[in-house]
């Protein structure tokens, strides 16, 4: 073995890490993450004795996928595009960045409908753990996640259109990011400040606190489905105009014939 | 004759650089208009202003009449871009990736029209083969298939011809100068193939540091530079 070619190569990747910011959080990002995540599982599950945590837990897991699909959706169906350098063919037809943006909603539902039935069946059969037993009220506590995934997937591409492809880690990063304080395993309250804080201002925490009133009280906390839908509404909105001015400032500078280079 | 495009002192600055330094020329109808200069002169900047792509500092620009900025749909519906830089998507067969295209662009009859194009692409054979197993040479063709694909009035073509042989690289001119004939079709041509650009442009705008220093004919732009080919021409320039 030769090992001045070993550190040659060696040398070559450590170099983009002391280049690409995106790389380097990807060393830091997802240990902090599972940490944040997994620590306040434990801490929750050791204070209480949680009744139907199969339930709980299997029922979360399925909703938190939802969120993170209907986002990939939209920012890896954006990657497919530019790996295949068609991004150019699609932005030189009539189509617009409205309809583009709509196109890849459209796709995210296909395929939330299609991973989430694969998800359902397999917790039926393996848990005996069935979903719709949340009735009616799942329809709000869905459609919240994927309005949710929605912002976070245009926000998530708009960036990859204006810092390039080696920020296409956050494609599959971001939804992540929101998942310790979106108290999905686990109760707000388990959260420490300002973390709970934040939480407040997270679609996604009132819908999982949501989910586990109906799964606990058979009742839905109204205030917390006016608080997602109000947040969500700000978070799309905010999301919609961040793109749509992104979209600009990547034409002014050139960026999007540049970006899959 | 009135021109299909038309701009007017269009200028690009990427910060303190001026990537195009206000120029200005028409396409007229039925006319291949050949843009050379060496690498940094503007040429692809240029195209992609008129596609759209990136927005111009300063000028305008109109195409059949209308403001390219504020009429992009309309515009875009009745012309096509291709270039030896860009492919499809490479899971779906080539049939598949024209369909798409052809829904992009409302194209009337469109199985009709795939099947006249694969004919004279020479694509028949590849059809269902998904785009991930063609050579380049072959996607360049399913490219410029895809180009033609809304019949449209003006095609802009960056380098198409720098990934195929010679043999396929020569019927492609054929066939743009037939079409040309035929439809009265109008190609905006950016190329470093000196020889094809003589071959193909009936005239040529040469670019240089974003600035055009000379629009014509290739004879008359080989007279203007002393030069007996725009190859010795291009050397000329880009060696000065």
């Amino acid at each position: 073995m030769n090992l001045r070619r070993v550190f040659a190569y060696t040398t070559r990747h450590l170099y983009l890490y002391k280049r690409s910011f995106p790389r380097l959080m990807e060393v830091f990002y997802w240990p902090l993450l599972d940490l944040l995540l997994w620590g306040f599982v434990t801490v929750y599950l050791a204070r209480n004795a949680v009744p139907g945590f199969v339930a709980f837990f299997v029922g979360a897991l399925i909703l938190w996928d939802m969120l993170f699909r209907s986002q990939q959706g939209i920012s890896v169906s954006f990657l497919e595009d530019v790996w295949s350098r068609n991004l150019l063919n699609i932005f030189v037809s009539p189509m617009t960045a409205v309809e583009y943006i709509a196109s890849l909603l459209v796709i995210s539902i296909v395929k939330l409908l299609l991973t989430s039935s694969v998800m359902i069946t397999l917790a039926w059969l393996l848990y005996s753990y069935n979903i719709f037993h949340l009735g009616i009220m799942l329809v709000p506590l869905i459609a919240n996640l994927i309005i949710m995934g929605w912002a976070i997937g245009i926000i998530t591409t708009a960036l990859i259109l204006r810092f390039g492809q080696e920020t296409e880690v956050l494609a599959w990063g971001v939804a992540l990011f929101f998942q310790p304080i979106s108290a999905v395993f686990y109760p707000v309250s388990v959260l420490p400040p300002p973390l709970d804080t934040i939480a407040r201002f997270t679609p996604s925490s009132h819908v999982f606190e949501g989910m586990r009133a109906v799964m606990t009280d058979g009742a839905f906390p109204y205030d917390d489905l006016v608080w997602a839908v109000c947040l969500n509404a700000a978070y799309i909105t905010v999301a919609v105009v961040f793109f749509s001015w992104n979209f600009r400032m990547v034409k002014k500078k050139g960026l999007l014939v540049k970006i899959g280079e | 004759m009135n021109p299909l495009v038309e701009v007017r002192e269009l200028t690009k600055l990427f910060g303190s650089v001026k990537a195009v330094d206000n120029i200005s020329f028409d396409v007229y109808e039925g006319e291949i208009l050949g843009i050379i200069g060496p690498n940094g002169a503007g040429k692809t900047t240029t195209l992609q202003m008129l596609l759209d792509l990136t927005t111009p500092t300063f000028g305008e620009i109109r195409i059949f009449g209308m403001t390219l900025a504020s009429n992009r749909p309309e515009i875009l519906a009745k012309v096509n871009f291709s270039s030896s830089y860009i492919s499809l998507p490479h899971s779906l067969t080539v049939r598949e990736n024209l369909k798409i295209f052809a829904k992009l662009y409302g194209v009337d009859s469109p199985a009709a029209r795939i099947r006249e194009l694969a004919s004279a692409f020479e694509i028949d054979n590849l059809m269902d083969v998904p785009v991930r197993r063609l050579s380049s040479g072959q996607i360049t063709r399913v490219c410029l298939a895809k180009s033609l694909l809304n019949d449209p009035k003006i095609l802009f073509l960056d380098e198409p011809t720098a990934s195929l042989d010679p043999d396929i690289a020569d019927k492609t001119r054929a066939m743009l100068k037939r079409i040309k004939a035929e439809r009265g079709l109008s190609i905006l041509y950016s190329s470093h193939n000196m020889q094809e650009m003589e071959e193909i442009s009936d005239r040529v705008i040469f670019m240089d540091h974003g600035r055009i220093i000379a629009v014509g004919r290739p004879a008359e732009i080989k007279a203007q530079f002393d030069g007996a080919s725009l190859e010795e021409v291009f050397l000329k320039v880009a060696r000065r």
